[in-house]
């Protein structure tokens, strides 16, 4: 009851509601503009949030991850290019029933499964995350290591990429976490005599790069591409036969992306994707998957807006980011002096049930924004990109030396944004260099400092259970992209 | 699909050193090797401070895994092809320009400059001829998120021939 009263808190605090609703809007925004979308507007934001004190700057953050989630349907069904990778899916029966002249129909479904998917994710988060919390306690250096090892193997299996890709650019954010001082011994590696990389390479300006910029670079291939864009009259609310077919497929899609988010390092991309051949799997009507079929767009839009919630428990239970939208709010955390973890499950439950209680009302915000707003949403993909992409370039440039007042962190900036042109170019996942950069220091330091209590004989790992299990959770998740792909050749 | 069997088949008839999956693993392994050479320069910890493993430990393993999956992708691609990407079109290396330009600019002109240099270039580049546009782009815009964040962020930006007028 405490903690209900707890996560009602932002209901009450004018200023609470006021970044809710900016961010609820600014995520809208951002979902419906391909190739932004939370992860970067996140980072985007992030030095603006200094700004503010540390339940708003999360508020913030979590808003623009669920608004941004559900933005990128709106562009996936009007102008068949998804405003966000999660919404990938969601083209494949939107854009087809919009083609139809049911622009309206699919908007209102992809609305009303987004807000369950999302609302039904927050209750799972609200339950299982003290849980996860809790068990953390038993945790030492070799189970934290174990953990963020089986994180990392779980990048072979995102998105629809080679597994060995996104595994070589994992590790490649690992050792540019490396950059700088050790934090062990002080000793530099990879500074080049470079004093400004003594402290390492920030996270911001690999953000911004690899999100920002390396899109910025992929406009700029793309400046005479023309959209066909489908004109959205209203939003409809689904009717009873459409509730009637899909609330089966809502629930199970929400249950899917609840759980796959909770997996580290998965996201909305990954539970879309499966949201959506479940929902083809169980359905009455398979053959018209692909078509336009409302149970395709509900499958995958209930499972990637699940996926926010989920992705939140082992990023404030372990902190362990749980997607690429998650890694930017852990470090919004960690920015203002949060620790993620058991300890601030005990120590501020106040600020975890607030945040609990904004990412509820984001869902309903956006639910209200999206129905009401849709076609004021939808007329912002006529910003062309060479007076957009532009701005967005003053921001990126503008919010990345904000940070720490750096130069050198914008070119930096610029030299990730090059590079992840050429990572996407050749398809190698941009994604798992985040989760690497962010779980690189964990796993180097959780790493070291078991060999210390173990004396240097790494048998000993195996000797420690939860550690155990971890392991052999992390070569299930190095065998599942192989068991996948040869499912998917039958 | 179909497409991307076509672009599969263009890039088997390549010879091996014009592939795609050779140009990005042979890059891959060269920065690798180079990057692992370097880790033989850091110090070494004397054994009574050494916790655990030497420095250079971890990402000497990292480099190495690297270059093991950088093997294997290229291993599997003589099996399945890589698809041939386009050719990258002027505007791209255009932009790419423009991200130099920015660098020399903001080090040795004004930061504030570099970035409306660069707003213009790149809007220009990508078809905006209107007047107002590119003012817009690469003036008020600009001039918009420097009062922002000079004033709101209390951010002050590297000195420079417009930021120290501004600052004086």
């Amino acid at each position: 009851m405490e903690n209900l009263l707890l996560m009602m808190a932002p209901l009450f605090s004018s200023k609470l509601m006021l970044v809710l609703f900016f961010g609820t809007l600014f995520g809208l925004i951002l979902g419906v503009l391909p190739g932004l979308g939370p992860t970067t507007g996140g980072a985007l934001i992030l030095p603006f949030t200094m700004t503010l004190d540390p339940l708003s700057a999360i508020v913030l953050l979590t808003s623009i991850y669920c608004a941004g989630t559900y933005g990128g349907a709106i562009t996936a069904v009007l102008i068949n290019t998804p405003g966000t990778p999660a919404a990938a899916a969601t083209c494949l029966d939107g854009y087809p029933l919009a083609q139809k002249g049911e622009a309206g129909r699919a908007l209102g479904m992809a609305t009303v499964s987004s807000t369950v998917g999302g609302i039904f994710s927050v209750i799972i988060l609200v339950f299982f995350a003290p849980i996860l919390a809790q068990l953390a306690y038993e945790f030492g250096q070799p189970e934290y290591f174990a953990l963020a090892i089986f994180g990392l193997t779980m990048l072979a299996s995102i998105g629809e990429g080679s597994p060995i890709k996104n595994l070589i650019a994992g590790a490649f954010g690992i050792l540019i976490s490396t950059v700088g001082k050790d934090f062990m011994t002080s000793i530099d590696r990879f500074t080049f005599g470079i004093n400004e990389l003594t402290e390492g390479i920030g996270f911001i300006p690999v953000v911004v790069g690899l999100f920002a910029m390396s899109e910025m670079l992929t406009q700029s291939t793309l400046i005479n591409q023309i959209f066909n864009r489908i004109t959205l009259k209203a939003i409809k609310l689904p009717s009873k036969d459409d509730y009637k077919n899909t609330w089966k497929t809502i629930l199970r899609s929400s249950g899917i992306g609840s759980f796959i988010g909770v997996l580290p390092a998965e996201g909305g991309t990954v539970a879309s994707l499966i949201g959506y051949s479940e929902a083809k799997r169980f359905s009455k009507k398979p053959e018209q998957f692909g078509k336009g079929s409302i149970e395709g767009i509900a499958g995958a839009e209930a499972a990637n807006n699940a996926a926010t919630g989920g992705a939140m428990v082992p990023t404030l239970a372990l902190g362990i980011p749980g997607s690429a939208t998650t890694a930017v709010i852990l470090t919004g955390l960690i920015i203002h002096g949060v620790r993620p973890g058991p300890d601030l499950f005990r120590e501020q439950p106040d600020f975890l049930y607030g945040i609990f209680g904004a990412m509820l009302i984001a869902n309903v915000l956006f639910f209200i924004f999206g129905f009401f707003g849709a076609k004021i949403f939808a007329r912002i993909t006529l910003v062309p990109n060479k007076i957009l992409w532009p701005m967005i370039f003053a921001v990126s440039v503008c919010g990345t030396y904000s940070l720490n007042q750096s130069i050198i962190d914008v070119w930096i900036m610029l030299f990730f944004g090059i590079l992840g042109f050429f990572m996407r170019r050749y398809g190698f996942s941009v994604v798992p260099v985040i989760i690497g950069l962010i779980l690189g220091e964990l796993v180097e330091g959780t790493l070291r400092q078991s060999l210390v209590i173990f004396d240097g004989n790494w048998l000993m790992f195996f000797t420690r259970p939860i550690a155990l299990t971890f392991f052999i959770l992390s070569l299930i998740a190095l065998a599942f992209p192989l068991i996948r792909s040869k499912k998917f050749k039958k | 699909m179909k497409n991307v069997q076509k672009q599969k088949r263009a890039n088997k008839s390549l010879p091996f050193f014009f592939r795609d999956e050779f140009k990005v693993c042979l890059v891959i392994i060269l920065t690798s090797v180079a990057l692992l050479i370097t880790t033989f320069t850091f110090d070494i910890v004397p054994p009574i401070l050494n916790r655990g493993i030497q420095p250079a430990t971890f990402p000497k393993a990292l480099l190495i895994l690297i270059i093991v999956m950088s093997l294997l992708i290229y291993y599997l691609a003589i099996k399945n092809p890589w698809k041939v990407e386009k050719k990258l079109p002027k505007s791209f290396y255009l932009t790419i320009l423009s991200f130099f330009i920015f660098v020399v600019i903001s080090k040795s002109l004004d930061f504030f400059l570099a970035i409306s240099a660069l707003s213009i270039f790149v809007s220009y580049y990508w078809g905006e001829k209107r007047i107002f546009y590119l003012l817009l782009v690469g003036i008020i815009f600009p001039v918009l998120v420097f009062i922002f964040f000079e004033t709101i962020l209390g951010l002050r930006f590297p000195p420079g021939i417009i930021t120290n007028i501004y600052y004086s």
